[in-house]
């Protein structure tokens, strides 16, 4: 279980997170929507420790990830997660097979012959068997947050977070790509946790839908009680009004 | 009140500068022990050694000749005035030996790779490739630092004696072939007036020069502000302060080992 406790965060003195409470149940779907730049990404970055909040507690089964100082704890902690950033984040350098074969090569004495047994079967499971010797460059968007997904599961996490994972994409890629996050879901049954604004088709993915807005969790529920939501903010960023709480800039 | 908003002003200058100081000397110094600690990464360092140094061998060879050309004939003109034309070989290869084959074959492999080295970690900064790897529990400066450090390590020295030699060769040809001096001359009285001092100091700044611009390259790199302008000015801080260093450098070693 993965508990978020009164996180604080700033940036040049703008406070981002402004005391974040959220709790995601072991091997639920959680999707965390809301206006870009409202900090989901600045969220999703302080459960891997790539940044250390100014207080508050991030409890990943019972032990503080932010008090977790020491390098070899904090590379424990993070070897239980897979991520899937907003642009892929795929080695350039690298062709899909290395890619996808990258974390097993790094982080485990496996044979040869397993690696690429894995990488396949990930690949297969994204639904793009036979590029394995393709660069990034040379792939689609779509086609790239896939190998993406591959990497991010190919050493069966039991955490995976999703940064904005359709961001750029077309609606039938888009449609694949979340089917691909329940399929996967279901298979290896990681805590999933994602970032989107794709409203109204995370509601379809989701187990549970939380709100991020001004700094806060507004509201927290199933996803048809997000729908049926009475907060102004909550109905308006569904609806994608311009009239209501949330700013628009002109 | 006007003094003393003054005084802040610097005050908070001075801080920035110094807090940047310290974080570039911790980089430095976590690169150094990381160089230690296995798993050593041979492929990326082979990889950077190609990168480096085979890609930078044309621009070498071509300052390199052109150094030692136009330095025959500013120092055969001086020369001649004193009627010590034939010190013109040893005059080329000590110039070229002592300072200037490191130093300016450390400022074009600066520009040549030190500022794609700068561009490169910069855009993997940027789109997240960095943030990757630290998500999978590794470590980038095992894998982006330490193989550029040690690469920069074997090619600079390296580039510097291909550039000592070219240029050696150029002299040559503009003091042999156009100005009349015999060959005999040119080069008898080289290893008469050249020591193992004077290339153990071309080998140490090269070396050194080596560690510098590796060490501000991918730091600048690697602390990349956002977008292209942040990678743009990035490459360009990399490129001069990595020049600037290299000449400050220069200077030191030199008046504290002359």
């Amino acid at each position: 279980m993965i508990e978020i406790i009164d996180l604080r965060k700033s940036f040049d003195g703008i406070e981002v997170l402004r005391g974040v409470n959220l709790v995601i149940n072991d091997r639920e779907l959680m999707v965390i929507i809301g206006k870009s730049g409202v900090g989901k990404s600045v969220l999703l970055k302080h459960l891997i420790g790539l940044y250390r909040p100014d207080s508050g507690k991030i409890l990943i089964d019972g032990s503080d990830i932010v008090q977790t100082c020491g390098k070899k704890e904090v590379c424990r902690l993070r070897e239980r997660f897979g991520v899937l950033f907003q642009g892929g984040a795929l080695f350039d350098s690298l062709t899909v097979f290395e890619n996808v074969a990258f974390p097993l090569q790094e982080k485990t004495k496996l044979p040869k012959r397993v690696i690429q047994e894995r990488v396949s079967e990930a690949l297969e499971d994204v639904g793009l068997s036979g590029i394995e010797n393709k660069y990034p460059a040379e792939l689609s968007g779509g086609m790239r947050k896939r190998v993406a997904l591959a990497r991010a599961l190919i050493t069966e996490p039991s955490i995976v977070l999703f940064d904005e994972p359709t961001t750029g994409l077309d609606p039938i890629s888009m449609h694949a790509i979340h089917r691909l996050i329940v399929r996967t879901h279901k298979k290896y049954r990681f805590t999933g946790i994602v970032i989107s604004h794709d409203i109204p088709q995370v509601f379809e993915i989701a187990d549970r839908v939380a709100m991020l807005h001004d700094g806060i969790i507004v509201e927290v529920g199933l996803p048809e009680e997000i729908q049926n939501s009475e907060n102004p903010i909550v109905k308006q960023f569904i609806t994608g009004s311009l009239e209501g709480p949330i700013k628009v800039m002109d | 009140m006007l003094f003393e908003r003054f005084l802040k002003s610097i005050g908070r200058v001075v801080l920035r500068e110094l807090r940047n100081l310290g974080s570039m000397f911790i980089f430095l110094f976590n690169a150094l022990v990381h160089i230690f600690i296995p798993p050593f990464k041979f492929k990326q360092l082979l990889r950077q050694i190609w990168f480096l140094g085979n890609k930078s061998i044309l621009v070498i060879l071509l300052t390199g000749s052109f150094t030692g050309m136009v330095l025959a004939l500013q120092i055969f003109y001086t020369l001649s005035k004193f009627g010590s034309e034939a010190l013109l070989g040893p005059a080329v290869a000590l110039s070229l030996i002592r300072e200037l084959g490191p130093v300016l074959s450390a400022l074009m492999v600066t520009g040549r790779a030190g500022s794609a080295l700068t561009a490169e970690i910069g855009i993997m900064r940027i789109t997240e490739q960095i943030d990757a790897l630290l998500s999978m529990a590794l470590s980038p400066i095992r894998y982006l630092v330490v193989p550029n450090i040690v690469a920069s390590l074997i090619v600079f020295p390296l580039l510097g004696a291909i550039f000592d030699l070219i240029g050696i060769f150029g002299g040559y040809v503009v003091g042999v072939k156009l100005l009349g001096l015999s060959s005999g001359t040119y080069f008898s009285k080289m290893d008469e007036f050249i020591d193992m001092e004077d290339i153990t100091i071309g080998f140490v700044k090269s070396l050194t020069f080596g560690l510098i611009v590796a060490w501000v390259c991918c730091y600048k790199g690697y602390n990349t502000g956002y977008g292209a302008k942040g990678v743009s000015k990035a490459t360009t801080e990399a490129v001069v302060l990595s020049s600037i260093l290299i000449l400050v450098w220069d200077y030191f070693i030199g008046s504290v080992w002359v």
